[in-house]
Order: C-alpha cells, then structure tokens, then sequence
C-alpha cells in the first residue's frame, strides 16, 4: 500500500516503552520468528545500559507507564540483570526470554530488587508446544527441556511467569493444548498458572515456514472508522532499538516503522501501512500484558479532561 | 490525548465539608454498602461517594439503589453501569481468558437481568466523572481512570511518572478510582496523591471477610487518607447469593476473602499475594 493513503494513528500517550535489548541475538533459530533472530542475526545489536538510561529518564519526564523487553534473547545481553534493576526503579518491568539462559543467581538478585522497588517484573517465557515433541520443531531441537528448566527457576525464585506461546496448532487441537501447558506449569510448582498465546505474525522466518502477507493484506482508512485504535500497539507504545526509534514491536524490520533517532523524533502518527497492522487490528492488545491490556471490546467513553 | 466521547463530567464546585467518604465497586453487596454509609457517617463523614460499579458479582442488585437514595450518596458512572444502563452485551472489563470470561458473563447477565429499567435509566445518566475543589485542592473522583472508565491502575504496573501525567493532564490534586478493586494511595509531587480507593462488593483477595472504603478528612490543614476496614453480614450475603444460584466460585470468595475469578487481569505481584 502506498504510505500516503495508509490509515494514520496518532501516539495518543506513551504508555509502554520498548526495548530491542536483546537485538536479533537469540541462541535459538526458530522458525517461526518474525525478525528472523539467531546467533548470528546481527542485524541489531544489543543495547547497553547506559542507552537504556538515556531512554528511561526522557520517557519518564514524557509519564510513560512501564517497560518491556525483548530480542533476540534479552538475557544474552550481558548488562540484562543490571539494567532491570535500574529500570525497576522507574517503573514496572516485563521481559520477554525464551528462558533457556536464566540463571539461579541472576533471579534472586532481581526478585530482590522488584521487592525493594514495589513494581511488578513480569517473565513472559516463549513456548509453542506442551511437549518435546510438539515444540522442537519450532523452537529447535533440545529446546523443550531448557525452557522448562528456566520455568522451574523462575518459580523456585519467586516469580509467576507468563508462558507466552504463538498459536501454531490446529484450531481442534486448543483446548487440549492449553490443558498441557497448564499442567506444565503445575508441573513446576507454579500454582498460579499464567497463559499468554498469540497469533503466528506472517514476518521473518515465519515467511518461510507458512507464508507472508499477501501485498492487499492491507488496512484500509475506511476499516479504522469507527475502530477503538487504542487496541494497536503503536497507538500508546514505541520500541528503542540500537539503531533509533522505531513505532512498533513487530516492525523493526521495516522501513516504514522507523521513526527517528531519538524517542523525541519518535512520538509523531504511525502509517499502518504492513500487513502486520492486520494482525494487530483484528487480534488487539496483541504485545501487552493481560494486566495492560484493553480488551477486545474496549469502552468507547470513560472519563476525560474537561 | 484520546478524549472519550461520552465524558460527562459533574462540578460540584468547592465543598467545605471536613470528612468524605469513597466507596469503591459496589457488586450488589447492599449489606456492605448500608454497613459503609452508617459506618462514615460514624466516622464523621458528611459526604458520601461512590465511584461506580454499582451492580456485578452479587445478588438482588436492585437493593443498591434505595440505600445509594436515602444516604445521598453521589455517584460515578462505572463500567458495569455504563454495561447495564444501555443494555450492553457485556460488562466492557475486557478479559481475554475464557475462564473470566464465563464467570464475567454469568454476573453480568443475571445483573442486567434484575435490575429494573428506572434503575437502568438512572445508571445510564450518571457522571463519568466528578469534581470539586476542596480545602484549596482539585478533587476528581473517576472509576478506571482519569482518561478511561475501563482502565486497570494497578498499584504495581502503574509508575509514579504515569499517575504524576495523569494528574497533571486530567487537572486533579487529588484523584481516587476503584475499578481494580484492590486499595492502595501513592503520593505524588507538590502534594498530589493518586488513591485507588477499593471496593465494597468483594473482598482485597487477602483471605479476610472484610471489605474496604476509604475515608478522608482534613486534620489541622492537612489532608489524612485511611483505609477503613469493614466487617458486614457476609454469611448472609453468601447464603442469599446461593439462594439466587450465583457461581459458588463467587460465594467461596465472600466466605475466604480469596477471589476465585477474573485474575489473569491481575499483575504478578497482586496475583501472587491471593490464593489462587
């Protein structure tokens, strides 16, 4: 689609702050990964501390809600631990980690320091399968195992995680597979089971694995008529990458996402003009936690300035 | 800044009362709600408020509106009532589990169901906000949110940096909300406070039968926040809300003060603080 007749959202206020700590790093290949992300995708690189920082402070003067994290593995990011215990005293915390690399030592200094600061750290750990069998051939071979490995730590540490897995099962296969993972969980010791699944997204590797976005699989202005836009990500977020500012999670790769070199630069309308824009359209507070998210059917009214 | 269409602000201008009291989520509890009105009134409390949600959760829902009549408590417009005064399909608290969702549904269809049309009428056209001036500072009471009825302010995932934006944005020294149904007050800059006041109609999910109001007054100058602590009939309550085959998920709750539905919503730290 032609960015100028694309449908244009304005940052209403940044809610959520992003951040690309991991790069396109990962120790795993998945195949499904819609920025292609592997150990040798340097495409970007990690983000340091003091980068963070920069971001922290400037968001906050802006009143930004919480942070997240993501990648590439975030925990291959040497400056992880330190720079959630800075963030932490700023606000809440959420970090995205396959949970292959955790560390016992690294999430008792952080549940440390989430209980000093009074802000949730929330753990979503990446799954797509309830099983060996069914999450390896995603996640690569031998990944099963590790990831419920990083579960158990993050239980024996004190925290809930959130196991996040992108739907790549058959619709008659779902409730069985929720089922599993919730057993997982219980397997763990978690006994407050958290479950988060999201819609495959047609981007990176998973291009391969399936297929992309047709180019009409476009939004149009006529389809945001009427569309409570604050169920879209790049309404009330923007995501920090070692290359600038870009206006959403899922887009790092496009050019059209960029938004500047400095979050200042970053806060002017998103062009929703990919075909992942249709995915976050129909599927609503698709990045966000449960606790943050809007729901599907959002009231329109609420409380305003007068 | 998204401004919501249907904003109906009321001004009460300045009141110059020393004590007022604000109720949090109601959920057809009427026997907490006529404990509450007695129980501020006894703590000194000329002015009473709620912040909405009038109806969920509980049994009879249109007992509320009598007691809500003879204590003159004055009223926000909540989500549910938003949900029951027009008839809506659901109660617009945006839960993505299925399991929520099935007990959501159950409260809100046997709520809307019971509640008369003149009580719906009146829920339509309440205040989706409230404001006053009082001892020199801008008051705003509001249900989810300054800026949305269905927001979720969670003490743990909503930074200072957030509630000083939100104060400053939406003009208010002092903002309270309910919607979460939990209580908690973070003090903010240049004396601002940012109050989650907590609900009448279900327990705080901390295995006690009482449930909370907040009650503020003004001490030699100063503006004194507590959080009350109210015991009521629960076990009638309980026994009613079996009578009217409500979930016994939700009768567990008002017997354990653990809740037992509608907590994927809930951030890692409240979550774990409950039970379940």
């Amino acid at each position: 689609m032609d960015k100028a007749t694309a449908p244009r959202v304005p940052l209403s206020h940044l809610d959520e702050l992003w951040f690309q700590v991991g790069g396109t790093r990962c120790n795993l290949t998945c195949s499904h990964c819609f920025i292609s992300c592997s150990p040798h995708n340097k495409s970007f690189d990690f983000l340091s501390l003091a980068t963070v920082e920069r971001y922290l402070q400037e968001a906050s003067k802006l009143g930004v809600r919480e942070f997240y994290f993501t990648g590439g593995e975030p925990f291959l990011n040497v400056e992880m631990v330190a720079i959630l215990k800075r963030t932490l005293e700023f606000g809440p915390a959420t970090v995205l980690t396959n949970g292959t690399v955790l560390r016992k030592e690294w999430l008792e200094e952080l549940a440390e320091a989430e209980k000093r600061s009074g802000y949730s750290l929330e753990f979503r750990i990446s799954i797509d399968g309830p099983t060996a069998e069914t999450n390896d051939p995603i996640r690569g071979e031998g990944s099963f195992p590790r990831i419920v490995e990083g579960l158990r730590l993050l239980v024996d540490a004190g925290f809930l995680p959130i196991l996040t897995a992108t739907r790549v099962w058959k619709d008659e296969e779902h409730n069985a597979t929720v089922e599993q993972f919730l057993e997982l969980l219980l397997s763990v010791g978690c006994r407050q089971p958290r479950i988060k699944i999201l819609p495959t997204l047609q981007l990176g590797a998973e291009e391969t694995r399936t297929q992309g976005y047709s180019p009409s699989t476009r939004l149009s202005v006529e389809e945001l008529e009427g569309f409570d836009t604050r169920q879209l990500v790049c309404e009330h977020s923007r995501i920090v990458t070692d290359r600038g500012v870009y206006v959403c999670p899922l887009l790092i790769e496009s050019r059209s996402a960029y938004h500047g070199a400095t979050l200042s630069d970053a806060l002017g309308d998103a062009v929703l003009s990919e075909g992942a824009c249709t995915t976050c359209y129909q599927y609503g507070a698709l990045c966000a936690n449960p606790s943050s998210a809007l729901g599907q059917k959002g009231i329109t009214g609420g409380g305003a300035a007068s | 800044m998204t401004k919501g269409a249907a904003t109906r602000s009321l001004n009460l201008g300045k009141i110059n009362d020393c004590c007022i009291a604000l109720f949090g989520g109601i959920y057809s509890n009427y026997l907490a709600l006529e404990k509450a009105c007695n129980d501020a009134k006894g703590r000194g409390a000329t002015k009473l408020f709620c912040l909405g949600d009038m109806g969920a959760f509980g049994p009879h829902p249109d007992r509320v509106f009598p007691l809500l009549k003879q204590h003159q408590v004055i009223c926000v417009q909540g989500n549910y009532d938003d949900s029951v005064g027009n008839g809506r399909e659901d109660c617009q608290c945006g839960y993505l589990d299925e399991r929520d969702n099935r007990f959501a549904q159950i409260s809100y269809d046997y709520t809307l169901s019971h509640t008369s049309a003149e009580n719906r009428t009146w829920l339509k056209e309440l205040p989706t906000e409230i404001r006053f001036l009082w001892n020199g500072k801008r008051v705003l009471l509001c249900h989810g949110s300054p800026r949305r009825t269905n927001e979720f302010l969670w003490e743990s995932t909503s930074s200072t940096a957030f509630l000083e934006y939100l104060a400053q944005e939406y003009q208010a020294d002092i903002a309270a909300c309910t919607h979460t149904g939990l209580h908690w007050e973070r003090k903010l800059t240049g004396g601002k406070r940012f109050i989650n006041v907590g609900a009448l109609g279900r327990p705080a999910n901390d295995g006690q039968t009482c449930v909370w109001y907040a009650l503020l007054s003004i001490q030699s100058g100063d503006l004194k926040l507590e959080f009350v602590p109210l015991a009521y009939e629960h076990e009638q309550l309980a026994c009613e809300m079996e009578a009217e085959r409500l979930p016994a998920e939700f009768i567990e709750t008002v017997r354990t003060g653990w809740w037992t539905s509608c907590l994927e919503v809930l951030p890692g730290r409240e979550r774990k603080q409950g039970k379940f």
